[in-house]
């Protein structure tokens, strides 16, 4: 009777085990396997040569630090944007068509997205009518346009940017579920006690919020490390732009480089792995 | 003394009004700033191409109103989107409807059948749940390539079923387990083989539950670009539309009336599942979020 059961079960399973074996388990490996080789078809084992490349190459080198902008800003940003909003906007009546407005751009892609976004930093030359949103008000306050796309020191920025505007939203939609969780006699509370709104921020809503901004924040580091779409579209790498994932794109489907590719991609999953763990830590913590 | 509460209370609305001022004026002025992208996409995509190359789109509402519907026309048919909008379809559709079955039936047997090493099998679920795609593709490209599947749809409805899955998995399992466990029971006990469980019992009473995912991971595929760009391999005749928006922000850069245009061809649908069913939509999100 058991042992029926336990067929059964597996049966059950078999179609999902199946596919993510087939489509993730076993590619992954064979990814890291992959990318201690190079040539053509991949016979030429290479040892470590593919990641000392990506060590020593200027181009690859700006990839890593393109990455650790991307990491640090759009998830402070996101974090910080996502949690104000939520408390400014739970006191107000038209709370959800507040959210709305902001959580918006999620639905959309990132490659329109990035059409949206390169339509805002239109560049025309200095003299010439503006019809950039960016640099219109930039002329209307005095200043000179920015070539938000192609000038280095502004550019990552600027990509930085139309993500933060597609998943602020993320941000605010989960904290401000977090929010409504805390019940509403611990604010009471608190304010009989004199406390003002902003200590009752800092000393009771924050370290309530703790366990849901950290999930907000793993979510979005982990989309900081993958973004793909709005790199490729905006700039294609080009201008010192370049992220992992596009990189890895680039290696592929220009250079066609897959043992290099693979290595871009392993460096990905490094960075990804502790994310990972600390996921897979708190689901065990919880259940 | 009624007149004089009211006056009390009226002047204590009018200090609280004026001093959340501030409040109010932040949050609308973030909201305005949030329309603003997608508002300057919207006009432009109706304004004539001279009057986009030659002036801003906030220009549009001073006369002489300038608008039409040429791009639409021009993007749809000359440049490929109404086939694209179809490929999208085909795409997303089989694909969502396939995740979404495979995954009912995995999440049904890791909450209430008995398997040795559930819940480490489980752990691998959640652990999958951030592996990047990019770590799958070359692989799965080479294989696709050898079975002759690329630049076809079943390719990117398996590669796009197997990535959904974990997501889906671990969604679907939270509600499965957290479902009345003497209804369950009581159903075995009267001799209920798990079929009949599962498809008259789990499933109906999971509606909200599918429908989360089924929103969910339709607009994810919508909105793929990765995928589509690497296993269907730019072929124009099965390219989705972020591929075709993608090739013509390439080809051509600052032709703007017709890259508005196209981006907002690619947004009609995500906006309006967006506004008639937000509710799902967020509802999968905090269940992908709150837990993983």
């Amino acid at each position: 009777m058991r042992s029926r059961l336990a067929t059964a079960a597996w049966l059950y399973l078999l179609p999902a085990f199946v596919l993510l074996g087939v489509f993730l388990v076993y590619p992954v490996a064979n990814t890291i396997y992959l990318s201690f080789f190079s040539g053509r078809d991949m016979s030429t084992f290479v040892g470590f040569d593919n990641y000392r490349y990506l060590f020593t190459h200027p181009e690859t080198l700006v990839v890593f630090r393109n990455n650790l902008l991307w990491l640090v800003l759009f998830t402070a940003s996101t974090v910080t944007l996502g949690l104000i909003l939520a408390v400014l906007a739970n006191q107000v009546r038209y709370e959800a068509v507040a959210k709305a407005i902001i959580f918006v751009p999620m639905a959309v892609s990132f490659t329109a997205s990035a059409v949206i976004w390169r339509f805002m930093y239109i560049y025309r030359p200095p003299g010439s009518e503006q019809t950039g949103v960016l640099n219109a008000a930039l002329g209307s306050l005095g200043f000179d346009p920015v070539p938000w796309i192609t000038n280095t020191s502004v550019n990552n920025y600027a990509l930085i940017a139309a993500g933060i505007w597609m998943w602020t939203g993320f941000a605010l939609v989960v904290v401000s579920a977090g929010l409504k969780g805390i019940p509403a006699e611990v604010l009471e509370a608190a304010r009989v006690d004199g406390a003002t709104e902003f200590q009752i921020f800092v000393h009771v809503i924050l370290p309530m919020l703790r366990s849901v901004l950290l999930v907000v924040a793993v979510t979005l580091t982990i989309n900081s490390l993958k973004v793909f779409d709005l790199v490729y579209v905006m700039t294609f790498g080009n201008f010192q732009t370049d992220v992992l994932a596009n990189r890895m794109f680039k290696e592929m489907f220009t250079f066609g480089n897959f043992g290099r590719a693979s290595a871009v991609a392993v460096m990905l999953l490094l960075a990804i792995v502790p994310l990972m763990l600390s996921n897979v830590r708190r689901f065990r913590r919880e259940e | 003394m009624s007149r004089e509460t009211v006056a009390l209370t009226r002047s204590e609305r009018m200090v609280r009004a004026v001093s959340r001022g501030p409040l109010h004026a932040a949050i609308i002025a973030i909201c305005l700033l949030w329309m603003l992208p997608s508002l300057g996409l919207f006009v432009s995509s109706f304004r004539p191409r001279d009057a986009i190359a030659s002036s801003g789109w906030w220009t549009a509402f001073t006369t002489p109103f300038e608008f039409t519907l040429a791009n639409y026309e021009q993007v749809l048919s000359a440049q490929g989107m109404g086939q694209s909008f179809l490929n999208s379809l085909t795409i997303a559709l089989p694909a969502t409807v396939f995740t979404v079955v495979v995954a009912a039936f995995a999440a049904y047997a890791f909450s209430w059948m008995e398997i040795p090493g559930r819940d480490i099998l489980f752990l691998v679920v959640v652990g999958l749940l951030v592996v990047p795609i990019q770590l799958t593709l070359i692989p799965v490209l080479r294989m696709f390539a050898s079975a002759g599947l690329t630049g076809t749809f079943p390719a990117v409805w398996l590669a796009h079923t197997a990535y959904g899955l974990p997501f889906a998995v671990f969604l679907l399992r939270n509600f499965f387990v957290a479902l009345p466990k003497d209804l369950l029971e009581s159903a075995f006990l009267e001799g209920a083989s798990h079929l009949r469980v599962f498809f008259r019992i789990v499933m109906p009473l999971s509606v909200p539950a599918i429908a989360a995912l089924s929103i969910f991971q339709f607009l994810w595929l919508w909105n793929d670009l990765l995928v589509a760009l690497v296993y269907l391999g730019g072929f124009r005749s099965v390219a989705p539309m972020t591929v075709t928006i993608s090739n013509l922000v390439s080809s051509f850069g600052s032709e703007w009336h017709l890259l508005t245009a196209a981006a907002f061809v690619s947004m009609v649908l995500p906006l309006a599942i967006f506004f008639a069913l937000q509710r799902y939509f967020v509802e999968g999100i905090l269940a992908g979020a709150v837990k993983g």
